[in-house]
């Protein structure tokens, strides 16, 4: 009898920190001290705490250990599986890995990351097998495609997810029921149910996660939204790079259909659908409706005038609805628990909760979902454990490459779709980049135009020459060489871009240096004004010197300089034994080297 | 999958299977597993305890973990029972028999078996 679940994640995250062979070790030690019989082993999505990975549960106490190496799995199987001794080194303290160990036990919920979090999108991931659809039915999987089914009118269906107030996630926040209730009434021979779920933006990773975590969510909502708006097909376009979230999907998608979730006359509805994934070879365009289901069609994934709209004339030329993995997630228990229940969450025109990836400056890197009017504050300072090494926070970006950044003084900013869009900011599909003092704000601008300018397609002049001119532009700016014409000339063309792209890539394209130049427009100056980085990342803008009074002519600085550039000079500073150095600043090349290995602080960068 | 009713029975077939991970309930009966506790035979026991619950069909009032040397190794195995609002009660010098009579008449009737527990050991 199974007296002891071990869950092990296998999110990509602690796949890539080794939780594989973790699992294999847990398989051997479990089978050498003769557990086999008593304990259980799961693979599991992503829980979320990636930065603390290889993260392994042990259930039923909710045992939470962090950072689990393979030398660490004979410990946990014979002190806790066997003897029932919580490994304490290696349970999750809370606040990271400064903090004072606590004894006994501290459960997965009470723990700040997952207590200020509402999992309504990530409820199964980190909980079940994604790999087994009777542990998905066992969470009222699949329940709620029987409901809709066996007791519902589409016309219900869509009414339900109208007044649940679901707003797409993917970024532009295009009412959800709106969406299907366009698509609905259309005729056609063929209509089909698209997932976009080509997650491009820098440093997200929800979609992915979901998918990897809890993939028959998907694949049932998808079903869903088939039979509330006349669709009998489903394509998932999800990315190439994503391979665990693609095999477990179609996992999925084999298990559906063997069970007849998937295919003819689903539970005796007489309702027929079927779904199929589309691999996308990592075109950030592609995450554009009309690129997406372009490339679904064969061609090369490049955008389209709307209208027409997808919903009158989508793939194939046919009626299609698409919404993003995480909007689709929530349809689900939106059935189960009623339109009323998940518009209780949230704000006024935002209902539910959002899943962020959060990133950057921040001490718990990984997946968090909360609900939507969260403060930003409360999500980095107290889920997200605030900035590393006791640095300030200085601006967070959302929306990725689309999106803008949200300043210190406006952390305090409810996190919803219209507050985002009032302050030139957006939500975009969830990435969330904090950023400290030592980030310039000129530099990010420029890493996501290099982005976009990598990424935009061509077809269009605005994009394609216009974000091509902004980088130059900020080339300029950052290497020293801007003036403040160059500053008004880079908004105008700015809001030119915006104006006349063809699709949302060129238009938000300019976003993030529009936001930076709304709220750090200083920082802009003092790059051009003053030649200066305030953040001291601009290299051009930099000068590495050595203080002769502190240095004390150790010489480790000029035998680790890389360029040859420091050397002795004749002063010896008064109380100090051997001559100091200097940096010859035509050679140097600003990689820090002599900064990191400078034991008296004598070097800095100007 | 043609009827709901498919989908019920997996449902019903997997509960079982996946309630562990809810956390854990209001009854908490612990099973002391340290050298000395698995030494007096608390193997056993802990597995009685688990195949009781199950049978008795008390899994989502009852969790079934070990802990480690409570330090009164004479008494070993012990079973310590933990319910919201009342008393800890411990058993000592269990063994498989003892425990499926504890389960059966303290878990699912509500009595304590009084001769087991360590009041009447001393």
């Amino acid at each position: 009898m199974i007296r002891a679940h071990v869950l092990i994640c296998g999110g990509t995250g602690c796949t890539s920190s080794g939780s594989a062979s973790i699992q294999k070790a847990f398989a051997e030690n479990i089978e050498a001290f003769g557990l086999s019989d008593e304990v259980k082993l799961v693979q599991t999505g992503c829980f979320g705490l990636c930065e603390l990975g290889p993260v392994v549960i042990v259930y039923p106490d909710g045992t939470f250990y962090s950072r689990v190496t393979v030398d660490d799995v004979k410990e946990i199987v014979e002190e806790h599986l066997l003897k029932g001794r919580k490994v304490d080194r290696l349970v999750y303290d809370e606040t990271g890995d400064n903090a004072p160990e606590i004894e006994g036990n501290v459960a997965l919920s009470d723990t700040v990351f997952y207590k200020s979090q509402n999992r309504v999108v990530l409820r199964n991931c980190g909980v079940i097998n994604p790999e087994s659809i009777d542990e998905y039915i066992a969470m009222d999987g699949y329940a709620a495609l029987g409901k809709v089914l066996t007791e519902m009118t589409p016309e219900q269906v869509i009414q339900v997810v109208k007044d649940s107030g679901l707003r797409g996630r993917g970024g532009g926040g295009f009412p959800t029921g709106l969406k299907w209730s366009l698509a609905a009434p259309n005729k056609a021979d063929q209509k089909y149910v698209v997932c976009n779920a080509d997650e491009g933006d820098p440093g997200a990773f929800m979609d992915r996660s979901v998918l990897e975590g809890d993939p028959h969510c998907l694949v049932e909502a998808m079903i869903i939204a088939g039979y509330a708006i006349g669709a009998t097909k489903g394509y998932v376009y999800v990315r190439a790079e994503y391979p665990i979230a693609v095999e477990r999907l179609q996992k999925a998608i084999d298990d559906a259909r063997e069970y007849g979730l998937l295919g003819k006359d689903i539970f005796g509805s007489g309702f027929d659908f079927d779904l199929f994934i589309r691999l996308g070879a990592g075109a950030f365009v592609c995450g554009e409706e009309t690129a997406l289901m372009t490339s679904i069609e064969g061609n090369r994934g490049e955008p389209r005038p709307r209208p027409p709209y997808p919903a009158v004339k989508g793939l194939f030329g046919k009626p299609t609805v698409e919404n993003n993995v995480e909007t689709f997630a929530n349809i689900p228990q939106i059935i189960l628990k009623g339109a009323d229940w998940f518009a209780s969450m949230g704000t006024e025109k935002s209902k539910g909760t959002k899943v962020f990836a959060l990133g950057g400056k921040i001490a718990h890197t990984g997946l968090v979902e909360i609900a939507m009017g969260t403060t930003l504050r409360h999500i980095i300072d107290e889920i997200g454990g605030g900035i590393p090494n006791g640095k300030k926070f200085k601006a967070a970006q959302t929306g990725g490459p689309s999106g803008g950044c949200i300043p210190a003084h406006l952390i305090d900013t409810p996190v919803d779709y219209d507050n985002l869009t009032a302050i030139g900011c957006m939500m975009g599909s969830g990435g969330l980049i904090v950023m400290d003092e030592d980030n310039c704000m000129v530099d990010m601008a420029k890493f996501f135009l290099e982005f976009t300018v990598d990424e935009s397609c061509g077809k269009c002049t605005p994009c394609r020459v216009g974000t091509k001119r902004l980088l130059e532009m900020l080339d300029k700016i950052t290497s020293g060489k801007g003036t403040l014409e160059d500053i008004d000339r880079l908004e105008e063309l700015c809001y030119y871009i915006k104006a006349n792209s063809l699709c949302g890539l060129g238009q938000t394209a300019p976003n993030p240096v529009l936001s930076t130049l709304n709220f750090f427009r200083d920082e802009y100056i003092a790059h051009v004004v003053d030649k200066k980085c305030p953040a001291g990342v601009c290299k051009d803008l930099l000068k590495f010197v050595i203080d002769k009074d502190k240095c004390i002519g150790c010489g480790l600085c000029a035998k680790n300089c890389p360029a040859n550039a420091i050397t002795k000079t004749d002063y010896i500073a008064p109380g100090h034994k051997l001559a100091s150095y200097t940096i010859d600043t035509d050679k140097c090349v600003k990689c820090g080297v002599c900064i990191d290995n400078c034991k008296f602080k004598a070097i800095s960068k100007i | 999958m043609k009827s709901l009713a498919e989908l019920q029975a997996i449902k019903e077939r997997m509960k079982d299977k996946v309630i562990l991970r809810e956390g854990v309930n209001a009854t908490r009966v612990v099973v002391g597993m340290a050298t000395c506790g698995i030494a007096a035979g608390a193997r056993p026991v802990l597995n009685t305890f688990v195949e009781e619950v199950n049978a008795l069909g008390l899994m989502e009032t009852v969790t079934v973990s070990q802990t480690g040397c409570i330090g009164l190794c004479q008494y070993e195995p012990i079973v310590e029972i933990y319910e919201s609002g009342k008393e800890k009660v411990t058993y000592v010098k269990v063994d498989a028999e003892k425990a499926k009579r504890i389960a059966n008449e303290h878990l699912k009737g509500g009595k304590v078996v009084n001769e087991y527990t360590i009041g009447a050991n001393q």
